[in-house]
């Protein structure tokens, strides 16, 4: 591990701790109104001062943070299953099948991705409870996100299955299903560890912005796609620094998943 | 030739079936969408009941959905796209009012971004700096962590040119693949042998190094007008441009399917045609290598 992978998990480490010690470094919550101060600068109270509401901007920041780092990973991990089972079964299976498979994911990948993603969103209900929100969210982002790792998936498994090891199976007698889920997709291990670690910034990101247009997290569950949101409200960017915060905290996080990704990255190539 | 006739008319049959078949599952998506049933004529106290049970006599045809696909695509051959429920215009209208601005913006954001790329790229791998390399690689490594929502939003506050943000959304991925397509054409042997030689290096570079990368780069500028289109929407939804991105966003958030699903189309169709465009050109440029 080089010095800068060292850093990025670190980095990552301590992001991950402070948001799951919200609870105790900001027991009020995301949701609690300081009506007496609101829209405040930052104090020895509230670290990051507070917003147009009066909640504790640092509170929501650490919350935002849980809810991003939770659940771009179950969505990556949605998002590589399905990844797994179709472009998987489709290189495995060959033929028709594959051919099949691949022509749904090219009309996936035909429109750009944050495009995809508004439209998509946009044919779900918006007016829904925070918590309903945030589940349609990331579920969306793993439904949606399967097409590029399935291209990847797809291509290793055909490679598979002209290997010799399968070809020797097959000769041995061993039936079509077992030789899939016993001997090519363990196979497959190494580039689904990869699609799944890089699946996950690119999430993040997604919900960012998402948040930003309107179509993400609802309040006043926080994430980092609504806290993203006030920066709209500025007028120069010296103005208020501390509404950057989840900004550099954003770009800290997603940097040090580039940098651990580097060697993934390779690996699914 | 004969391979090039049957390429271009296997892209062509491709896009066809794509645009087909996005379009039937666009068109689904409407017809089952809740509140489709409804229309909005019934209210009018002045249609007697005859008219009312026409009405709904012609709207019952639609309710098979290949016969609403079929009727959806007779309309759009006949230049028809059907009216915006948001907005009230047709969307021919507004498609075709919209258009100019974001194809200008789109066309800005690719040059500069491209720009970018080629000086960036072509320089790392020309000079073989690691202090060079590391730091152009990190600068497209800080715009890839940022949001391309965020970078529209800087680009207001630091007023600058939205198709500047649109060059910086699309710098990153564009500029990743030129800088390994050169290191990897600057590393071949024959590149050695021509250095050894004593040949220029603008030389190598437009003689032995760009025919190379051309065909991949290519394709790479396919993908980058995709990349373009989807970085329009946070770039004019919050920039204030009145084009086609900024259409995009506010028919997801007033859920205006008919418009989305003709958008959609549009997209699809422009995404593919790059991407044919590009693989042709590239095809071409092999041909003549070889």
């Amino acid at each position: 591990m080089s010095l800068w992978q060292k850093l990025a998990c670190a980095a990552l480490v301590l992001v991950v701790l402070a948001s799951f010690a919200a609870n105790w470094l900001a027991p009020a919550g995301y949701a609690h109104q300081y009506r007496e101060a609101t829209d405040a600068p930052p104090s020895r109270t509230h670290w990051l001062g507070t917003d147009e509401l009066g909640r504790d901007r640092f509170a929501r920041v650490l919350y935002g943070t849980r809810i991003s780092l939770l659940l771009a990973p179950a969505a990556a991990l949605l998002s590589t299953l399905l990844a797994a089972l179709i472009g998987g079964i489709a290189g495995y299976l060959g033929g028709a099948w594959k051919r099949a498979a691949m022509a749904v994911t090219d009309l996936f990948l035909s429109l750009p991705w944050l495009f995809l993603l508004i439209t998509a969103r946009a044919l779900l209900p918006l007016n829904v409870s925070p918590l309903v929100s945030v589940m349609v969210t990331f579920l969306l982002l793993g439904l949606l996100g399967w097409t590029s790792a399935a291209r990847v998936l797809c291509a290793s498994a055909a490679l598979l299955r002209g290997s010799d090891f399968v070809r020797q199976a097959r000769a041995a007698g061993i039936n079509g299903r077992r030789l899939f889920w016993m001997h090519v997709l363990p196979n497959l291990k190494p580039v689904l560890f990869a699609q799944f670690w890089i699946s996950i910034p690119v999430f993040i990101l997604s919900e960012a912005n998402l948040g930003i247009l309107g179509l993400g997290v609802a309040e006043p569950m926080p994430s980092w796609g609504s806290l993203l949101k006030e920066l709209e409200g500025l007028v120069s960017v010296g103005e208020e620094p501390w509404k950057f915060v989840p900004l550099i905290l954003l770009v800290i996080v997603v940097t040090s998943f580039q940098i651990l990704l580097s060697r993934q990255q390779e690996v699914a190539a | 030739m004969r391979g090039l006739q049957k390429k271009i008319a296997g892209h062509l049959l491709g896009l066809i079936a794509t645009i087909l078949i996005g379009g039937f599952l666009s068109a689904s998506l409407v017809r089952l969408a809740p509140g489709f049933e409804v229309d909005e004529r019934e209210l009018d106290p002045h249609l007697s009941a005859q008219s009312l049970q026409a009405l709904r006599d012609s709207r019952r045809q639609d309710e098979n959905i290949f016969h609403f696909y079929l009727h959806y695509l007779s309309q759009a051959a006949r230049g028809d796209f059907g009216k915006s429920v948001a907005l009230g215009q047709p969307v021919r209208t507004l498609l075709r009012d919209r258009a100019p601005l974001t194809m200008r913006l789109i066309a800005i954001g690719l040059t500069l971004s491209w720009s970018l790329t080629v000086t960036f790229a072509l320089s790392a791998a020309w000079l073989r700096l690691s202090i060079y390399d590391t730091a152009t690689t990190m600068l497209s490594g800080v715009f890839l962590c940022i949001p391309a929502a965020v970078l529209a939003l800087l680009s207001v506050l630091w007023n600058v040119p939205g198709s500047l943000a649109i060059a910086l959304i699309v710098f990153p991925g564009t500029y990743r693949y030129t800088r390994n397509l050169s290191l990897k054409a600057y590393a071949q042997p024959h590149i050695l042998a021509a250095r050894a030689k004593g040949l220029s290096e603008a030389r190598i570079l437009f003689w032995h190094v760009v025919p190379v990368v051309a065909p991949q780069l290519l394709a790479v500028a396919g993908v980058s007008v995709s990349m373009a289109i989807g970085a329009t929407i946070p770039v004019e939804a919050l920039c204030g441009f009145a084009g086609i991105g900024q259409l995009a966003w506010q028919a997801a958030m007033a859920r205006d399917l008919p418009l989305l699903v003709n958008i959609t189309v549009l997209v699809t169709l422009v995404t593919l045609l790059a991407n044919s465009g590009a693989d042709v050109i590239g095809s071409v440029i092999r041909g003549q290598e070889a």
